[in-house]
């Protein structure tokens, strides 16, 4: 046996042999200082081999002891705390990554709560603090991995990431600020700099090291989920670090790369969000993406297609990064090519959410920003097919948003993919998404110059009524309306015509009634000839006063039209329009005339119509204020004006005409086949008409009828179809009384109910699934308000 | 274009007055002071009365009657006496006296023309202006010394320029030189700048296609704006006090445009229409700012006092009187 190995192991033996049993003071604390000698801490240094020997094979020995003769007694041997201290700086001095080892096995072992446990707690805070970890994880640098130390890395790698949950778990409520997670993770970010910082220091001396146990508790730490608390200590440091030093970036390249696969994503993604910014992002990660598959497939997979909780300064991290070198950016292409035949699949757009469709046009958006003429160029035409194939199903669907957002990525993708053409253009409302979308398919400002200093910028007031002027040649007369829309060539009288028909037809009602159906079958089939501002709106009131004026046969003739040869889909989509809107202004009278007077534009601009209401508020708030009311209780909240529902004598005119015939296809009209935008809005509108049938006498009947149509189209494949069906029956739930229902219909609302259950459960769509669930919360209220009924 | 942060732009504000009672158009308004200060506006009417508003009451204190029932179309008030300058379809420009309430004809200069061209005024001393009228060729301006009523400069265009009447006269005096300059639109839609004393056209440039109708000009800038029949708005400088260079136009939706004023601090600028709105832009950008639709005929005057406050005056017989963006 090697002479230094049995010194060394003979005088700890006899060390440990006095500390376990001697009961003087005195003779511990020399048996301890003669220990410290290996340490190499004191005046008399053990030689060096002895002090490596002694901390290779028995300091961890020694330590258990250590902490196997905590007690109070044992440490009041000597006053002053003397024992304590000698025995912490055991832990505090000795070899690292043993002692960190010790004293968590020491807390696991420890009775909870105990003496022992909260010594050996503060003594693992001081060792945090004393920045002790550093050393832990520093120790793991320099080492050659051998299959023994593998293991002990693990273990040590468990416990560094698990410390807090350990200590949480040992300590329960007693535990120390030091052990909370948003305490010690930020710690160990600055510890991973500190030993980073020495690895830069010692490569920069010509010594070889290893980082992949930092990259360990590196992506340890971020799969826990801490993240935030250790990404947001490191990444700003390493930002700065890393600026024109390039020892710096190829040490953090060197410590992503080494993050563990099954690490990876969780690390990518922290760190594209900690990241300020593409170029932030380059430097930490250099070219990872070319050179880890499992980086690859996260950066441009995982991110892209599988998840949409990216924000989206981070995706114009993500996007930005791959687009800021020569060696990514073939990965930015089949990214654009990919992101572009997702957006385009017409199975994705059914069968993912909306949500997830927006990720991908704007990520999509922000690849076109990124990408050269010359790269578009190359695989134009591939991209364009996918482009082409993508349009044409976005605008085939049924839902408002899914089209516009086909209408913005065309515009904008067809200008880039092929500039020398004319520009497309497309109609849509202008809201948040669409500015957002718009402003993220322009390249990043450089940097916003100073606006031009002056006078203050003035807010300007409301404009929206500012139109042209109108000449003086409005008709006064229904008949001088119908005539001028007919055979007029003079277009000023025409517009006129058009502007002052609604009104006249509601001040005329005896007059329109001579002409009603004539004027219907002119409005109906008006075309826009001149550029009218909101022709479109003119023609639906005016149609609905009309309506309004005499429901019985206008509404019959337009719900005949509806399935009649040669109307567009647009026509037929009017005349649904113009029947759910009739109905309601006839159930609520005044409800509709109220909201056409706020919302017309240009015609009547006289401001008369603001001002007047204000002034009636300021009036009737003084007569409320100079008047005595006796009645305290009185509510003066005014009761709405009531009246009878005229929609009760007339519903059926509006809604079985509609029912009889969308399973027979015409020509030009088939409902159940391409024309499914029509069906949904048939599906709505039926269900308009069902819920203002409220407390009618026929509601009974058109229950019934519109449960069967339901029934017929329950696994209808558009969204916009389901939802119309699910509305119809929130509608029927909500107007037929219910005992009727339960009489009449009881098969009916079982299959219903099942039906619901699994459309809540199950549908693709989010607002089918909403609209499922409040159908099953209303049934069961119906059942809630029968059962009291029937159960005694 | 819509420009920033406007989501919900706030609703234009009611007129802070309405004054009523003009009996006829109003076709000329001018705020002054009156005794002790007091806030006036005048205005001039179709029927030939001047009206004189106080704006503590908001009622007529006198109607003058100078005009023998022609139309009132231009009101100024020199600052002597105070003095009014009154200009009638009856081919006088009446000056009256409204010191101490009274309100007689004191003096009057016979008119040359018949035309729609208002005067312009131009303070020379203390106690002398400088009067610019349509002359008696169709083409000519004519400029008086007042009040001597001496004429002392008469400007025609020369042989071929064929610029029609003048429209609308702006005298003007810049700081750094001497000379009075004379901007005059003219009926081809032309804009041309006289040297007064020199008698000729420094620049001339054709803004319009239509007759220029007003123009206002923002000295501090040496930047002003003209309006004509036609739907569009002129911006134009003077480079160097000497060249007339259109910076743009400003493209409306209604032709016609029967007065503009830009206000005393050149903020804003309101313009009066024939299609009964008053529009006001901000003057330094051109951006539209809000539209007065309040009254129900052709708008045929604006005016701005040092205040902030704007009067429009209309064929509908009202005066509209509303504060905006009050000046800081």
């Amino acid at each position: 046996m090697d002479p230094v190995a049995s010194a060394v192991r003979l005088a700890v033996q006899e060390a440990v042999h006095i500390l376990s049993s001697s009961e003087d003071g005195g003779h511990i604390i020399s048996t301890l200082q003669s220990l410290r000698r290996y340490l190499g801490e004191t005046e008399t240094q053990a030689p060096p081999e002895e002090q490596e020997e002694f901390s290779r094979t028995h300091f961890s020995t020694i330590l258990r002891c250590l902490v196997g003769k905590l007690s109070p007694d044992w440490l009041d041997l000597l006053p002053d705390g003397q024992l304590e201290e000698l025995w912490a700086s055991f832990f505090l001095e000795g070899p690292a990554d043993q002692a960190f080892l010790v004293l968590m096995e020491s807390i696991e072992g420890a009775a909870s709560p105990s003496f022992r446990l909260m010594k050996m707690a503060r003594l693992l805070a001081r060792f945090l603090s004393a920045g002790r970890m550093a050393a832990v994880m520093e120790g793991q640098c320099g080492q050659q991995a051998g299959p023994a130390s593998r293991l002990l890395q693990e273990t040590l790698l468990t416990r560094v990431v698990g410390l807090p949950d350990h200590l949480g778990n040992r300590l329960q409520r007693e535990t120390l600020a030091a052990f909370f997670p948003q305490n010690y993770f930020p710690l160990l970010g600055e510890e991973v700099l500190r030993v980073l910082q020495a690895v830069v220091d010692s490569l920069r001396g010509g010594l070889d090291c290893s980082v992949s146990f930092l990259s360990q508790v590196l992506g340890k730490a971020c799969v826990h989920g801490r993240q935030k608390e250790i990404l947001g200590v490191l990444v700003p440091r390493l930002t700065v670090l890393t600026q024109g030093n390039c020892l710096w970036q190829r040490v953090c390249w060197r410590l992503v790369e080494c993050v563990p696969d099954r690490a990876m994503e969780a690390v990518l993604k922290g760190l594209v969000e900690a990241a300020p910014g593409p170029e932030v992002l380059s430097r930490l990660l250099g070219n990872l993406v070319t050179k880890s598959k499992k980086a690859q497939f996260v950066m441009t997979q995982k991110l892209l297609f599988l998840q949409y909780s990216c924000s989206m300064p981070m995706l114009q991290s993500l996007l930005g990064y791959l687009a800021m070198d020569s060696q990514r950016r073939p990965l930015l292409v089949q990214a654009l090519k990919e992101l572009l035949e997702t957006w385009g699949s017409s199975s994705a757009i059914r069968h993912t959410p909306l949500e997830q469709q927006r990720y991908v046009s704007k990520a999509l958006l922000i690849c076109l920003t990124h990408l050269g003429e010359a790269e578009l160029r190359a695989s134009r035409d591939e991209l364009l097919a996918s482009l082409m194939e993508g349009v044409k199903s976005r605008l085939d669907s049924s839902l408002p948003p899914v089209r516009r957002l086909g209408m913005i990525v065309a515009e904008v993708a067809s200008a880039r993919l092929h500039p020398e053409g004319p520009p497309l253009k497309f109609q849509y409302e202008e809201d948040e998404l669409t500015r957002e979308m718009l402003a993220l398919a322009v390249p990043r400002p450089a940097a916003d110059g100073p606006s031009e200093a002056g006078d203050d910028e003035l807010v300007p007031y409301d404009m929206s009524g500012d139109g042209e002027q109108r000449g003086s040649k409005t008709p006064a007369y229904v008949r001088d309306c119908l005539e001028a829309l007919t055979a007029s060539e003079d277009w000023e009288r025409w517009e006129e015509a058009l502007r002052a028909l609604e009104g006249l037809v509601l001040k005329s009602p005896a007059a329109t009634r001579e002409v009603s159906l004539e004027l219907a079958k002119v409005l109906l089939h008006l075309e826009e000839k001149t550029a009218v501002a909101g022709f479109e709106r003119l023609r639906q009131r005016a149609l609905v006063a009309v309506t309004v004026t005499d429901p019985a046969r206008v509404a019959e003739y337009l719900a005949v039209q509806f399935y009649a040869l040669n109307y567009s889909l647009r026509q037929r989509m009017d005349i649904l329009d113009v029947l759910a809107l009739a109905a309601q202004e006839l159930s609520r009278p005044g409800c509709l005339g109220k909201a056409a007077q706020r919302g017309s534009p240009g015609p009547g601009s006289q401001p008369s119509g603001a001002a007047v209401p204000a002034w009636k508020a300021v009036v009737e708030e003084r007569v409320r204020r100079k008047t005595r009311r006796f009645c305290k209780q009185g509510s003066t909240g005014r009761a709405a004006a009531a009246g009878p529902n005229e929609f009760n004598a007339v519903a059926g005119y509006f809604f079985f005409p509609l029912l009889q015939r969308f399973d027979r296809p015409v020509v030009t009209f088939d409902l159940l086949g391409d024309d499914q935008l029509v069906l949904g809005r048939l599906a709505h509108t039926l269900g308009a008409l069902m819920y203002l049938a409220v407390n009618t006498a026929v509601a009974v009947p058109m229950g019934k009828a519109l449960l069967e149509f339901v029934w017929a189209l329950r696994f209808h494949g558009d969204a916009y179809v389901r939802r119309g069906l699910l509305s119809a029956v929130s509608s029927v739930l909500l107007s037929v009384p219910a005992e009727w229902l339960l009489a009449d219909l009881p098969d009916e609302l079982l299959e219903a109910r099942s039906w619901l259950a699994d459309v809540a459960e199950q549908d693709a769509d989010e607002d089918c699934r909403l609209l499922a669930v409040k159908a099953l919360l209303l049934l069961e209220k119906l059942r809630d308000r029968l059962l009291p009924l029937s159960s005694p | 274009m819509q420009t920033g942060s406007e989501h919900m732009a706030a609703p234009v504000p009611n007129p802070q007055f309405v004054l009523r009672g003009a009996r006829s158009a109003v076709h000329a308004l001018h705020f002054c002071h009156g005794a002790q200060g007091h806030p006036l506006l005048l205005s001039g009417s179709l029927r030939g009365l001047v009206h004189v508003w106080s704006l503590q009451t908001r009622r007529p204190l006198a109607a003058l009657d100078g005009h023998g029932g022609q139309c009132v179309t231009w009101l100024h008030t020199l600052p002597q006496g105070p003095q009014l300058l009154s200009q009638g379809r009856d081919l006088q420009l009446c000056v009256w006296d409204l010191a101490e309430g009274r309100n007689a004809v004191v003096d009057a200069v016979h008119l040359e023309s018949v035309g729609f061209c208002r005067a312009s005024v131009l303070a020379e001393g203390p106690q002398r202006w400088m009067l610019a009228v349509p002359g008696r060729g169709s083409d000519e301006v004519q400029v008086l010394e007042l009040p001597s009523k001496t004429s002392v400069s008469c400007l025609k265009p020369e042989a071929g320029a064929r610029l029609g009447m003048p429209m609308c006269l702006q005298l003007w005096q810049a700081e750094s030189s001497p000379r009075p300059l004379l901007l005059a639109g003219y009926e081809d839609g032309s804009l041309a700048l006289w040297d007064v004393s020199a008698r000729k056209v420094c620049s001339r440039v054709a803004c319009h296609s239509e007759p220029v109708m007003a123009l206002a000009l923002d000295p501090r800038r040496a930047r002003g704006v003209s309006g004509s029949a036609e739907k569009v708005l002129a911006v134009w400088s003077l480079e160097g006090q000497q060249a007339l260079q259109v910076r743009g136009t400003h493209e409306l939706i209604n032709p016609g445009i029967a007065d503009l004023k830009i206000r005393p601090d050149s903020k804003i600028l309101a313009t009066a229409g024939w299609d009964h709105r008053v529009r006001v832009f901000q003057w330094r950008t051109m951006k539209p700012l809000a539209v007065l639709a309040f009254h129900s005929a052709t708008v045929h005057c604006v005016a701005f006092n040092t205040t902030g406050l704007l009067a429009a005056g209309s064929g509908d017989q009202r005066i509209s009187v509303w504060s905006l963006y009050p000046p800081t």
